[in-house]
């Protein structure tokens, strides 16, 4: 089990390796499909961006509202395939870490390499025991968004698992090696 | 003839929103039980744990299993000796709905309009398929379903000449490339014949059969023997990790078709496999 703290720096991503388990504290930002959108259009537009993506991690999640007196609702992954179109420029600019479910384009796990960050999911599904690890939330921008809002969640020990790696190394691609018993696609 | 308030129908759809997104049926707790002994991997088997956890909490929490609360599916047989009273049904489900939703704290999923994509705020409109049957009760089933298992989803028109095999080869592949995405273990709703529409909603309703129950043909049966087999040998495993577990069951509904036609429809859905039902 490795322990992560945020902002990420070159070395500590630089170390980790598909398969992984992590465990992170500091903080995640939220975005999803809509957050995504916008965020890169802003980067196209030449606008500053509601928050400094050096060395931050986003996580891809629309959480469930919050029940009064919790933190935030349920708050798992969600998949990243769609936010792919939008990844590499984000990376470019020094984002170092994403957390979904399911598996990236040829093209984010080149960016990867290209720019030292990594992908991590979290179990997609178990957001009630995620949640757990959620200590605090504030909303960044994009309220109108509703649960596609970006906020900065505050998280201690948050469980991940690292898919691609920095090298080239992926995990999907490495259990169907080690159990899949049916004949090639 | 039975009168039936529509009111009641709101009633049940609200309550039935909210447990079937917190608590998890004793059929899939069971296969998840039984997927923990059978994986044979140990990242596979720490996920397993973990949804049951997480299970445990969502229910005893009243906390959603997953945020992603999904549309409201609500499927309806009413009886065709009751009168439905007090107002528009269809509106009645939605009030149901939006009470569900809104109340509950769960999170509302559903844009108006599919290109424009603005959010309705209340996860309305539900999705609602109704069916006029013998008696004089109405049955409601909420079915919610979250994005990421139905996006994997497919229907292909298969010929005749296709067959069993055809039929096979067509819903591992589903699964094959749904891979990680849809939050594996997932269940597997196959909807055999009938025509285009009719397939679809088949697989549907296929994934509202309880867990651990064979379709009573024993040559369907053996079909969804046979699919769990092979897709549990794709190695995709609990959340794509790699294992052996990869779906927890495969439900299979056929109908007549066409002389000419063999639709298949796969509808994946996930381990937050979720329906609640009440009879009004
Ligand atoms: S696929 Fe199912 S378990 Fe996974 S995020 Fe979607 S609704 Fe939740």
């Amino acid at each position: 089990m490795v322990e992560l703290k945020t902002p990420l720096d070159d070395r500590a991503v630089a170390a980790l390796s598909a398969g992984d388990r992590v465990l992170i504290t500091g903080h995640l930002y939220t975005a999803r499909d809509a957050a995504h959108e916008r965020l890169v259009k802003a980067l196209e537009a030449g606008q500053r961006l509601p928050f400094d993506l050096a060395g931050q991690i986003i996580y891809y999640v629309g959480p469930s509202p919050a029940k009064p007196g919790r933190v935030i609702g349920s708050a798992g992954p969600t998949t990243s395939g769609r936010m792919d179109p939008y990844t590499p420029a984000l990376l470019e600019r020094g984002l170092k870490g994403m957390i979904g479910k399911g598996s990236r384009s040829a093209a984010v796990r080149e960016a990867l390499k290209k720019y030292n960050a990594v992908y991590f999911a979290a179990v997609g599904g178990a957001a009630a025991l995620i949640t757990k690890c959620i200590v605090g939330c504030e909303l960044v921008a994009y309220e109108d968004l509703g649960p596609e809002a970006i906020r900065r969640l505050r998280v201690e020990r948050f469980p991940v698992v690292v898919i691609n790696d920095a090298r080239g190394g992926d995990l999907y691609e490495e259990g169907l090696r080690q159990y899949s018993q049916a004949g090639p696609a | 003839m039975r009168e039936v308030d529509v009111s009641l129908v709101t009633a049940a759809v609200d309550k039935l929103c909210r447990s079937a997104n917190e608590v998890l049926g004793e059929d899939v707790l069971q296969a998840l039980r039984a997927a923990l002994d059978s994986e044979e991997s140990p990242a596979g088997r720490e996920v397993i744990g973990q949804l049951l956890e997480n299970a445990r909490i969502a229910r005893e929490e009243g906390e959603p299993m997953c945020q992603d609360t999904g549309l409201a599916v609500v499927f309806l047989e009413v009886g065709q000796e009751v009168r439905l009273v007090g107002g528009d049904i269809e509106a009645a489900v939605n009030e149901g709905v939006r009470r569900g939703y809104v109340g509950g704290f769960l999170r509302k999923s559903a844009v108006k309009d599919p290109l424009d994509r603005k959010n309705t705020g209340d996860n309305t409109p539900a999705i609602i398929h109704t069916r006029i049957v013998p008696g004089d009760r109405v049955r409601v089933v909420v079915a919610p379903k979250g994005g990421g298992a139905e996006n994997m989803s497919a229907l292909r028109m298969l010929t005749p000449a296709d067959g069993r095999d055809g039929v096979k080869a067509f819903v591992v592949d589903v699964v094959r490339r749904a891979g990680p995405n849809p939050c594996p273990p997932v269940v597997v709703g196959v909807g055999l014949g009938g025509t285009f529409e009719k397939a679809a909603l088949l697989a549907k309703e296929a994934l509202l059969r309880p867990l651990g129950q064979h379709h009573p043909d024993p040559a369907v049966a053996a079909l969804e023997r046979d699919l769990l087999t092979e897709i549990n040998r794709l190695g995709i495993g609990p959340q794509g990790f790699g294992g052996r577990v990869t779906a927890l069951w495969v439900s299979v509904l056929t109908y007549a078709c066409h002389i000419a036609s063999l639709p298949v429809a796969v509808n994946v859905n996930c381990h937050a496999h979720r329906h609640a039902e009440a009879v009004v």
